[in-house]
């Protein structure tokens, strides 16, 4: 019979307490223990005199039951009574004495007392203000590294940059075009059923093409990309952290910001303003759908109002953030990857934070944008 | 100290195991034992299969054809239900110790024990430091996290773990690879003697020729797909195989001998 049959034949451990004699029966094993625990809870104890611990009736006793075993006697002897244990087979008692030999004190474990709340306050605020200061060294020495290369552009990975470009851009173009298409049909649906009301249709491409080029299409597009590309970037990083790779590079001379961060900053510099562009086209391409369906409005009618509509500098002001919003993704996305520590828990948590943290920053940027603007009478 | 003639009941069985990842035939037609309560060591040079025969033996992959059975239940067609039942009652630890990063020592160690039994947390985490103090750590170490764990307390950490759920079957697949001689000395010695005293029966895995004369009482040595070699190690030394010779005549193993 194999011993996989027998450990689960096996009995629940039991305990019985009379006349100063405990009677213990039963498997003492991890797996039979629960019902046992309970009752030596529940056990009125004597106070004074001398107890006897008789395991004749037991007929199987691992580390674990011999813990709970050495422990209850443990905390017995200390209330004053004297314990003694018996009936233990040679090899349970050599496994008995190994275990109160090396398993330490009972009652120890509640001694690990975690922080205070006001220890607690003081750590995370020490943490976040660290975190801080490093983003700012981050931001500074890749402004450093990226000017020196800047000087010498040779120096530059462009094998490197024409392979991020492929991934962060090239390979984004049906999801955001697919999306921006979406927006521009939702648009029109939306805005149109209000124009029709006073008659004004004509007005769909002035609410469209101002509404992609100024705001949406380079919100939408800095927003798939932090969540496709700032995500892959912290992931990537943050394993080359864990597995030793970043400090692989540093003893060879090599920086992991000019050899990591800049080619994924240039080539998402480049890459989101053309991805804004895509999506120009194809939020207008959407709103000039839905306006044909919808409003009876032809493509040439709504082509020709959206040149009078929209100025060339509405569209520039939009494609012109895109850089800036390509850069935060990418900062924060390489520095939440340098964040990482330890183990697999922390690459996701960095992940999480770097998607988080860069399309929480590209709304606010967008907004500052705005105002700004706005008060440049731009 | 058992010697290779005293056979008592086999936990492990490894009847004509083939396996082959492509083209390329890591075990051909292997047939292995192994008895309760010894200490087996697995042996080979790099590449030689040991960590795929050990992952075959822990049912984390399946052998090409041939059977593996272990504690009498066909290790390589189980169903869920008893594949569950059989895990429980062995214990894996893994070359670079698998702790669960995101997880302090103590909870690493607790782990199987909330997932499989039912006693009380302040039971389970009482059990599971007496795991760190039967491996010979200190209860602080249960409140670190792996990532601050030096190589040595790692090995002995995710060793705790291994014997958690007290199997009676224990796999370690590389246990000193890592460690420095002083430290490897020590884990030898904390296998031993866990072997002496929780009765463990053990599969080791390993290329550490110190490791094997010190604690195997048998050993097979895996080359060219095949088992050149088993037997006690004094035995399989003293084999005239020219591939065996080269595996212990080296400079490392003569320094061993010497």
């Amino acid at each position: 019979m194999s011993s996989l049959h027998k450990n689960k034949r096996s009995k629940p451990a039991r305990v019985t307490l009379d006349e100063g004699v405990l009677r213990a029966s039963g498997g003492w094993t991890v797996f039979h223990l629960q019902g046992v625990e309970q009752s030596l809870s529940s056990l009125s104890w004597p106070r004074t005199g001398t107890l006897q611990v008789d395991m004749q009736g037991v007929s199987a006793l691992d580390t674990a039951g011999a813990w709970l075993l050495y422990r209850t006697v443990f905390l017995l002897t200390q209330t004053g009574l004297s314990v003694s244990v018996e009936g233990l087979s040679r090899q349970t008692q050599t496994l008995y004495e190994y275990v109160s030999r090396r398993g330490g004190v009972p009652g120890q474990l509640h001694e690990l007392v975690k922080p205070g709340v006001i220890e607690g306050i003081g750590r995370s605020g020490v943490e976040e203000l660290n975190k801080n200061i490093s983003l700012i060294a981050f931001i500074g020495e890749t402004a450093t590294v990226a000017v020196h290369l800047l000087l010498s552009p040779l120096r530059i990975r462009w094998k490197m940059v024409l392979r991020e470009l492929g991934e962060a851009g090239h390979k984004a173009l049906p999801i955001v075009g697919l999306l921006a298409f979406l927006l521009g049909v939702v648009i029109a649906y939306q805005g149109g059923d209000q124009l029709r009301l006073y008659g004004a249709n004509i007005f769909i491409a002035d609410l469209v093409g101002l509404s992609m080029l100024r705001e949406l299409a380079p919100l939408i597009a800095a927003i798939i990309v932090a969540g496709r590309t700032g995500s892959a970037y912290t992931a990537q990083i943050g394993t080359m952290k864990v597995t030793n790779e970043i400090d692989a590079l540093r003893t060879m001379a090599i920086s992991p910001i000019e050899l990591l961060v800049i080619p994924k900053l240039i080539a998402l510099v480049i890459a989101l303003p053309l991805l804004t562009i895509f999506a120009d086209i194809m939020g207008i391409f959407g709103g000039m759908v839905m306006a044909s369906t919808m409003l009876g409005l032809s493509m040439a009618t709504f082509l020709d109002r959206l040149v009078e509509a929209v100025s060339l500098q509405a569209y520039l002001t939009g494609v012109g953030k895109a850089p800036v919003f390509a850069a935060i993704i990418a900062i924060v996305g390489c520095f939440q990857g340098f964040q990482v520590a330890g183990s697999a828990e922390s690459v996701g948590r960095q992940t999480t934070l770097s998607v988080v943290q860069s399309i929480f920053w590209v709304i606010v940027i967008n907004a500052l944008f705005s105002v700004a603007f706005s008060q440049l009478g731009l | 100290m058992v010697t290779g003639a005293t056979h008592g009941e086999v936990v492990v069985e490894v009847r004509d195991m083939t396996t082959r990842f492509g083209d390329k035939l890591v075990h051909d037609r292997i047939n292995l034992d192994v008895y309760r309560g010894e200490i087996l060591a697995i042996v080979g040079g790099s590449g030689s299969g040991k960590s795929t025969l050990l992952r075959e033996m822990v049912m984390l992959q399946k052998p090409t054809s041939g059977s593996v059975r272990v504690l009498g239940e066909d290790a390589s067609r189980l169903v869920d239900e008893t594949a569950l039942a059989l895990r429980r009652c062995i214990g894996v630890l893994f070359q670079y110790g698998a702790l669960f990063g995101g997880l302090t020592v103590l909870e690493n160690v607790a782990m199987p024990l909330r997932e499989h039994t039912e006693l009380s947390h302040a039971l389970i985490d009482e059990i599971a430091m007496m795991k760190l103090g039967l491996t010979g750590l200190t209860p602080d170490t249960g409140a670190l996290f792996p990532s601050q764990l030096s190589g040595g307390m790692r090995k002995r950490a995710a060793l705790s773990r291994a014997i958690a759920l007290d199997p009676e079957l224990l796999f370690l697949d590389e246990p000193t690879s890592g460690l420095d001689p002083v430290t490897a000395d020590a884990l030898d010695e904390l296998v031993l003697q866990l072997k002496a005293s929780l009765g463990l029966t053990i599969v080791i895995v390993t290329h550490d020729i110190d490791s094997l004369w010190r604690v195997a009482d048998r050993a097979v040595l895996l080359g060219d797909g095949c088992i050149l070699g088993a037997g006690t190690v004094a035995e399989i030394a003293r084999s005239k195989d020219p591939r065996i010779v080269a595996f212990f005549q080296g400079p490392r193993g003569r320094a061993v001998q010497g």
